[in-house]
């Protein structure tokens, strides 16, 4: 049950939230990219033991997106919240 | 005589309360403070249960939430199984049962399983049982080895509840060490929450005759919680049980016996700024041949049992130990007038202070245990020196044994902090903290009491620091206790003995399973717990599991700290679901979702469904006599051949705003949306962008940077959540602007041959002529008298009008249409109906057709995919998917031979009928009333082939043959809903 700041509303309970996956590289041109290519940025994600960017909306408040930089061992949350621009 | 077992004084009882309870249908008598194990040893019951695999005779072996053999069930208002005997309090009118024993505990014909117990060690269920079909024996097996059942009623007078809290700190634990931290730290003005899982505070100083400050330490609890509670930064829940440590210090409690009338259980989730683990130590048992008879129990129970609750578990006892604790618990017993024939301890040695305890006992050092004799009782034990030499018998009708403590490490585990083995405690204990947490007394390893007041007192002043107070008053007091000194017995080597030396007593693993799984290869230990389930119990296997470590390590020369231990997860001991759920149940949690004609709806008598996202939408409307079948097909005649209403109000609907709105729907819509004239719509599908089928639904353009978008009433939620992640996430630039409006517009669709008839009676300033208002585009004017927007749609096939208005309005519009449609025929439609139409013309429905394989091209609906537009979300994986080619799932209708066989929704289609893999699907299948017969949608493999073709439906008895055709059964150029 984490506790996330959200950037608008304050530090929140996890109930709050809904994850929105970690954050992977900018869609690739469908057009420009080999099939595997396509397959890899539809279904590797990043997935690793440590610091994650990770998507989470915050539903049942604001309804706003924010990312968080998080430690998937220890779910420590590493730097202030980031709203994409 | 009653109660021949209690000690005429002492006790923290209250003797002017007696209580009558039953146990397995008798009854007994105990006193108030009782738990219903005190009171059966007052009682002089030995057997209360039987194993859960070889129904062997077992009584009670611990004191509380530790204890492994007896679990019972209750009965009455507040039914639950598998409750520790240990840990139910007994009142007036308890009734409760040992459980997994027919007929009666002390007579089991379960036990005969004893005589087979070779053929069933650890795993048996993996390698027999399974020839011809493991099904034939599963039954049986299941039923010979089990826990109680579950109660059928929730209780009728009191209910569950959930609150939220926030502290600066939160104290698990009322013994010595947590009261000694909650004291000093709530005396700086911290926010302090104290959770203790006994009904008292004081831990374990209610089971031990210990002193502090030179009067006895119960003196100095008292003292302590007065102080407390006087407080008003305190709050102190006791019989609660912190059973989760989630992260960021969110913590769960379940308080079993708040103080408010009507609620049975309480569970807090509590955000702490610092967590302190004061839990304590549990003590562990030894592993001998049959250590698992009634009268072995553990040395510390008994020691709680006589200085507690005043019983006498036995007259006759022996000890036996490999640490110093076993002699207080000793000392306390002769005190009290028990006999102790022996105290055998393993170690070479014994320490002058714990000899010290014990003046004139026969203590044999360097012996131990090595079986004991008796089925139902011990009646007595056989020592031996520890390295070999010749075995004696000593008579005894009680074994307390000790292995030694273990802190108790399961929520600073659950933290995530590491453990590490000390071998000076001969366990593990906390190491490197994650979380905002410490932990004190012996809960971090240090065992004796004047540990736990020191650490306790640092631990208070840090907390408050950390909190942000200062002005740490008062000081610790002064204790005496015995050092802890313990030499580790993993378990009893001496193999003169026949007979089981249980490791884990709940789930009847021994040191031979153990040994067994270590042979087959399963050498991790989270391996040798699986195959073994040793400690899988109810009771997490608290008094066994480090034993298993160490029987490992003796077996494979490794040693505790590189074996490790199995994963900690909560909860620490059973809770109920109920607590879990507070109130969020059923309509709380998830509550029903109604239009304004819901209770319309109820009046005439509709049958009502639950649709997709709790709406609440009627399915049918019987009139009296008539059957579901009658009345679905007058609901669906009625707008083939005449007029029908609908409330289309739960359907999603999204405003959209923005410069950027056009080029939005066409990524997201597999067809062009941007050159969409305002006043006008357009039928789309939406795909991910891994080329699934998303949702479906109509977008009309209101003017040059707004749009109006629906989706299928299941899915508005999720559509939503889609269309706002890639605004906000991926394309935040584009200026596009989301609005909800399915609740701002509300919806009574008037759908059938005689709908603009219907319109014009009702009265509107908008031209409805077919040529002024064509299909899929929309008007706004008034109608009936209302502000209204009328949409040309159709899911039916029908001449359709959805008439939208604001929510206040719709009920009296729907009274308006239902009367100025009378003389039309006009009924109201239900879902049921709905969807005999909608399969009559083949149209699309996301739960039927879409089973996340098919694409557009499968369902006739390649149209739908632009060719025009260079990208679009999923346009590049469909193609992906079909580029290998391969046979593919297509749409199809059916007509079955016999018209009037029905086939199944979902029944299988093989090639003739044969019992082979199948070849295809049904998605639907309804009376059709424009047909008189019954017609259905299908997915066949190759199906766009094979039109004219007859296939076949295999059911379990039964073959159906029909015919393929188009998947449309009525107006397959659609006219109708353009006229």
């Amino acid at each position: 049950m984490l506790n996330i700041t959200c950037p608008f509303c304050g530090s929140r309970s996890e109930s709050e939230f809904a994850f929105g996956g970690p954050v992977g590289g900018d869609r690739i041109d469908p057009n420009n990219s080999s099939d595997a290519e396509w397959v890899e940025y539809l279904t590797v994600l990043p997935n690793p033991l440590g610091p994650v960017q990770e998507k989470w909306w915050h539903v049942r408040g604001c309804g706003e997106w924010l990312t968080i930089w998080r430690d998937t061992h220890t779910h420590k949350i590493l730097e202030a919240p980031h709203v994409p621009t | 005589m009653s109660q021949p077992n209690r000690f005429s004084n002492g006790g923290i009882i209250d003797r002017s309360l007696p209580i009558s309870f039953y146990f397995n249908g008798k009854q007994y008598q105990g006193y108030k403070g009782d738990t219903l194990a005190s009171a059966l040893i007052a009682n002089g019951v030995s057997v209360t249960a039987r194993s859960f695999k070889y129904h062997r005779p077992r009584g009670i072996v611990g004191l509380g939430i530790e204890e492994p053999a007896s679990m019972v069930e209750l009965e009455g208002d507040f039914a639950s199984g598998n409750n520790p005997i240990t840990i139910v309090p007994i009142q007036d009118g308890l009734r409760a049962n040992s459980i997994n024993c027919w007929p009666s505990v002390n007579f089991d014909f379960g036990a005969v399983t004893q005589l087979f117990a070779k053929l069933m060690p650890a795993g048996f269920y993996y390698k027999t049982f399974k020839w011809p079909n493991w099904h034939l024996f599963e039954p049986s097996i299941r039923r010979a080895a089990g826990l109680a059942g579950a109660p059928e009623r929730p209780p009728a007078q009191c209910r569950f509840e959930a609150r939220h809290a926030h502290t600066d700190i939160l104290i698990v634990g009322a013994g010595a060490a947590g009261l000694m931290a909650a004291l000093t730290a709530g005396r700086t003005g911290a926010r302090v929450f104290l959770v203790d899982e006994g009904l008292n505070p004081g831990g374990s100083l209610l089971n031990r005759a210990l002193e502090i400050d030179g009067a006895p330490a119960t003196d100095w609890v008292s003292k302590v919680v007065t102080e407390l509670d006087a407080m008003d930064n305190f709050t102190y829940l006791k019989n609660a049980t912190a059973w989760a440590y989630r992260e960021h210090n969110m913590i769960i409690v379940n308080e079993r016996s708040p103080k408010d009338d009507g609620v049975l259980e309480r569970s807090w989730r509590i955000r702490a700024g610092q967590v302190i683990c004061a839990t304590g130590a549990i003590e562990r048992a030894l592993v001998f041949a049959n250590n698992d008879r009634p009268g072995v129990m553990m040395a510390s129970a008994i020691q709680g049992y006589v200085n507690r609750y005043a019983v006498r578990p036995g007259k006759r006892a022996v000890m036996f130990t490999n640490n110093n604790s076993s002699y207080a618990a000793a000392a306390d017993m002769v005190k009290a007038g028990i006999e102790i024939v022996a105290i055998v301890d393993s170690r070479a040695s014994v320490p002058a202070e714990a000899m010290a305890l014990v003046k004139g006992l026969n203590v044999l050092e360097g012996f131990v245990v090595t079986t004991v004799k008796g089925y139902k009782r011990v009646k007595s034990v056989t020592v031996e020196p520890r390295h070999g030499g010749a075995s004696s018998s000593i008579s005894c009708d009680l074994l307390g044994q000790s292995g030694g403590w273990n802190p108790t490490v399961h929520l600073f585990s659950q933290s995530r902090g590491t453990l590490k083995y000390n071998e000076d405690i001969a366990s593990f204990e906390p190491d490197t903290p994650v979380e905002a947490t410490l932990s004190i007394g012996a809960a971090a390893g240090l065992m004796t009491l004047q540990d736990a007041l020191d650490t306790g007192f640092k631990a208070g002043i840090d907390t408050a620091n950390k909190s942000g107070f200062s002005g740490v008053t008062g000081e610790v007091p002064d204790s005496r206790d015995l050092a802890y000194k313990i030499e580790p017995l993993w378990r009893v080597e001496n193999t003169s003995s026949k007979g089981k030396a249980f490791l884990d007593i709940q789930n009847d693993v021994s040191v031979d399973d153990v040994h067994l799984a270590l042979r087959e290869g399963y050498t991790n230990i989270e391996h040798v717990k699986r195959y073994t389930t040793a400690g899988m119990g109810i009771d997490q296997g608290k008094v066994g599991n480090i034993n298993i470590i160490g029987t490992v390590a003796l077996q494979t020369g490794g040693n505790p700290q590189d074996i490790g231990i199995t994963t900690f997860r909560s909860p620490y001991t059973p809770v109920s679901f109920g607590a879990i759920g507070g109130l969020r149940e059923d309509t709380v949690a998830f509550p029903y979702r109604h239009t304004p004609i819901t209770q319309w709806n109820r009046d005439r008598g509709a049958v009502i469904y639950e649709a997709g996202a709790r709406w609440q939408r009627p399915g049918y409307f019987p009139c009296k006599g008539e059957t579901f079948q009658d009345a679905v097909n007058r609901e669906a005649l009625s707008v083939r051949n005449g007029v029908g209403v609908y409330d289309g109000s739960p359907l999603g609907t999204f405003e959209l705003k923005g410069r950027d709105v056009g080029k939005f729907l066409d990524f997201i819509y597999t067809n062009i949306m941007s050159n969409l004239k305002p006043g006008n719509g357009r039928y789309g599908l939406m795909l991910s962008d891994d080329g699934l089928i998303l949702d479906d639904g109509v977008t009309f353009r209101v003017d040059e940077n707004r749009w109006l978008v629906s989706t299928s009433t299941g899915n508005a939620d999720s559509i939503n959540q889609h269309m706002e992640k890639l605004l906000q996430t991926e394309y935040p630039n584009w200026e596009v602007k989301i609005t909800s409006v399915t609740s701002q517009w509300n919806n009574a669709t008037i759908c059938g041959p005689k709908a603009r008839q219907l319109l014009g009676r009702l009265g509107t300033n908008i031209d409805i002529s077919p040529e002024a208002f064509k299909f899929m585009s929309f008007r706004d004017g008034r109608v009936a008298g209302m502000r209204a927007r009328v949409v040309r749609v159709s899911f039916t096939g029908e001449l359709s009008f959805e008439i939208n208005v604001a929510p206040r309005d719709l009920l009296e519009l729907w009274l308006k249409i239902m009367d100025a449609g009378k003389p039309l025929g006009i009924e109201p439609v239900g879902s049921e109906a709905n969807h005999v139409l909608r399969v009559e013309k083949g149209f699309l429905s996301l739960g039927h057709e879409v089973d996340g394989t098919i694409d557009a091209h499968d369902l006739g609906m390649g149209w739908a995919m632009s060719k025009k537009k260079p990208d679009y979300l999923g346009k590049r994986s469909v193609a992906l998917r079909r580029a290998g080619g391969g046979v593919r799932k297509e749409l199809v209708g059916l007509l079955p031979i016999n018209p009037n066989t029905a086939i199944p929704e979902g029944a299988p289609l093989t090639p003739d009928g044969r019992k082979e893999a199948t070849e295809g699907l049904t998605t639907a299948c309804v009376w059709s009333v424009t047909n008189n017969c019954w017609v259905a949608l299908a997915l066949l493999k190759n199906g766009h082939a094979r039109h004219g073709q007859t296939v076949h439906v295999r059911l379990r008895d039964e073959i159906i043959p029909a015919k393929v055709t188009a998947p449309i059964h009525y107006d397959p150029t659609g006219e109708k809903m353009r006229s």
